[in-house]
């Protein structure tokens, strides 16, 4: 059950980045490894820590249940367990299961003499939650600016903090940011639309080839990147999209304090507008 | 240890263009005989740019796009009255707005919506034609639709928001105006008057498709890349003829959270990821003023958000006040 029918002569010693053979093992499908192990703590601590959070809270509303960072008047200092100090420690908890899972990924890659583009892509999600959870509160003064743990506590945290700067959408990163994540979704659409449609092409057709899958890009619109492109491009939209989200939040706050719309007055009144019309 | 990452072509083999596989014979023929190479873009994918297969389809609705596109560029430009200067400079704060709410579904004066609404018709014709060219091209070479299908789930979602939305509300004033900064007020002015839109659940299962889809991309695309020294960009190969690229990819992320997909079915998660982002993004809207008037409200009632105390005391709705509707 759980090994694939050519799982056996994959599944070989070596490629630890720490702890040698050790923990050089798998359990049912799962690889261990060092960074298993730490992940499995880290995790297991992180949601313990949720829980007990939950269970002193007012509500065990999966929808309602939240951990929060603590107030303003802590700054940057440990605050009580009840008061922050749980957000503070989950924090730390997510963000070492976070890099553990990171490097368990790098160990499974020497494994399978694979590339290290899934843990780089992975780092660029941690790189977001960091900037969120640390380097803003840091750059602010406060853990109180990080966002809260819970459902709905977290969209009400976006939500908020949007409104503080009156008109997010005016933002240019947070702009940059949507922009490539709806183009993500356009080219992933696209891309498993054309080979799905290659490889399923209706009942008693043979299937097509990669000279169908360009050639029906170049007749639609008159370029196809093709099937090794397709994948370097999306991999680049991905982290695109995470990149310019962290930021468009870094940037709210540490580097601009007014409305955003305000923002784009530069643009306005560049010195080059008054010369014109030519006088 | 140094090893090559497959980012770009370092090397980079030229040969001839590949002019396409052959059409059926009632299509016209292709238009570009002699293909464009572009150095730059073979470093991230092919350096061949055309053919490209116009036909009547493709003409009529690049055509139908162009007018709407110049109807907005032209009422834009007259709106800073024919200033090309200031047409540049204010260019993201100009609009084409739908016709006022006074008017309803009903056709206004020109400069009072009704280019919006000519703008909005010939936009809708330019992109039924652009569903029919993708489904038509498919076919013609013996592919299956699903790219004209996940398009028709982006159409779904243009269509709420500017005819089906608009139409249930009784107003083309409810619909979304063209320009930069203004689609975007008119996003967050929406958002606010219906209640905050993150209570809305769909919006919620919009967004998670929308970053899922990201997600799904940035794993796929990187697996991918990952083993292509073992040739897993040969998708179509691997799908019907496993090779150790295949193998490699699914035991990493089986490995890794005990689950994989096969190089076919990763391609089904994708499609569905991200042809829901507009199907539930466009349920959302069109439940929004038509069936719930307050998300906020509405996710109060059903137990999803607690309800604030109220330091602000009571505040009496505008949308009731005499006057706030025509």
């Amino acid at each position: 059950m759980a090994m694939l029918s050519f799982e056996r002569k994959y599944r070989v010693r070596g490629g630890t980045l720490i702890g040698g053979d050790l923990f050089d093992f798998w359990v049912g499908p799962f690889f261990v490894g060092f960074f298993g192990v730490t992940t499995v703590f880290f995790s297991f601590v992180g949601t313990a820590m949720i829980l007990w959070g939950a269970s002193q809270g007012p509500t065990w509303n999966l929808w309602q249940i939240s951990i929060a960072p603590p107030d303003l008047s802590y700054g940057l200092g440990i605050a009580p367990l009840m008061q922050g100090g749980l957000w503070q420690l989950i924090t730390v908890c997510a963000l070492g299961a976070f890099i553990s899972w990171a490097l368990r990924e790098v160990e499974i890659c020497r494994k399978l003499g694979m590339q290290y583009h899934v843990p780089i892509a992975f780092s660029f999600a941690i790189f977001a939650y960091f900037t969120l959870e640390v380097i803003r509160p840091v750059l602010l003064g406060a853990w109180g600016h990080g966002f809260p743990y819970g459902i709905y506590s977290h969209l009400d945290w976006v939500s908020n903090v949007g409104y503080q700067y009156l008109h997010f959408h005016y933002n240019p990163a947070h702009m940059i940011a949507i922009s490539f994540f709806f183009t993500t979704t356009l080219a992933l659409s696209l891309h498993g639309g054309l080979i799905l449609s290659a490889s399923n092409p209706g009942k008693g057709q043979a299937m097509k080839t990669t000279d169908h899958e360009d050639t029906f890009f170049r007749d639609a619109i008159g370029y196809s990147i093709g099937p090794l492109g397709i994948h370097r491009l999306g991999l680049f939209l991905a982290l695109a999209a995470v990149f310019f989200s962290a930021v468009c939040i870094v940037i709210s706050g540490p580097f601009w304090t007014r409305g955003w719309p305000e923002w784009w007055g530069w643009w306005l009144n560049m010195p080059i507008w008054a010369q014109w019309p030519l006088k | 240890m140094t090893q090559y990452l497959n980012l770009f072509t370092s090397v980079r083999a030229v040969g001839p263009a590949h002019m396409g596989v052959p059409l059926p014979a009632r299509d016209a023929p292709r238009f570009g005989n002699r293909p464009a190479h572009v150095g730059l873009f073979a470093k991230l994918g092919m350096a061949q740019v055309g053919p490209i297969y116009l036909g009547t389809l493709g003409v009529a609705s690049i055509f139908f796009g162009t007018v709407a596109f110049m109807i907005i560029g032209f009422n834009m430009l007259a709106s800073v009255g024919w200033d090309p200067v200031q047409f540049v400079r204010q260019l993201f704060w100009l609009s084409l707005d739908p016709p006022a709410p006074k008017y309803g579904l009903g056709l206004a004066p020109l400069n009072e919506g009704g280019w919006w609404n000519i703008t909005g018709l010939f936009l809708t014709i330019s992109v039924l034609l652009w569903w029919l060219r993708m489904y038509t091209r498919a076919r013609a070479l013996g592919l299956g639709t699903h790219v004209a299908w996940a398009f028709a789930a982006a159409l779904w979602l243009f269509f709420v928001l500017g005819l089906i939305r608009p139409v249930l509300m009784g107003s083309w004033s409810e619909a979304v105006p063209f320009g930069i900064f203004s689609h975007l007020d008119w996003t967050a002015a929406f958002s606010i008057r219906y209640g905050n839109l993150f209570y809305n659940p769909f919006h919620a299962l919009s967004i998670a498709f929308l970053y899922g889809s990201t997600l799904l991309f940035a794993m796929h695309g990187a697996t991918i890349l990952a083993v292509s020294r073992f040739g897993g960009d040969r998708e179509l190969e691997q799908i019907v003829d496993r090779g150790t690229a295949s193998e490699r990819a699914a035991l990493f992320w089986r490995w890794t959270m005990g689950f994989n997909a096969t190089m076919e079915s990763v391609h089904r998660w994708a499609w569905w990821f991200a042809i829901l982002c507009p199907l539930t993004g466009g349920i959302g809207i069109l439940l929004t003023g038509t069936v719930v008037d307050n998300w906020y409200l509405w996710a109060v009632q059903h137990g999803v958000a607690p309800p604030y105390p109220p330091v602000f005391g009571t505040v009496i709705d505008p949308a009731t006040l005499p006057g706030a509707k025509p």
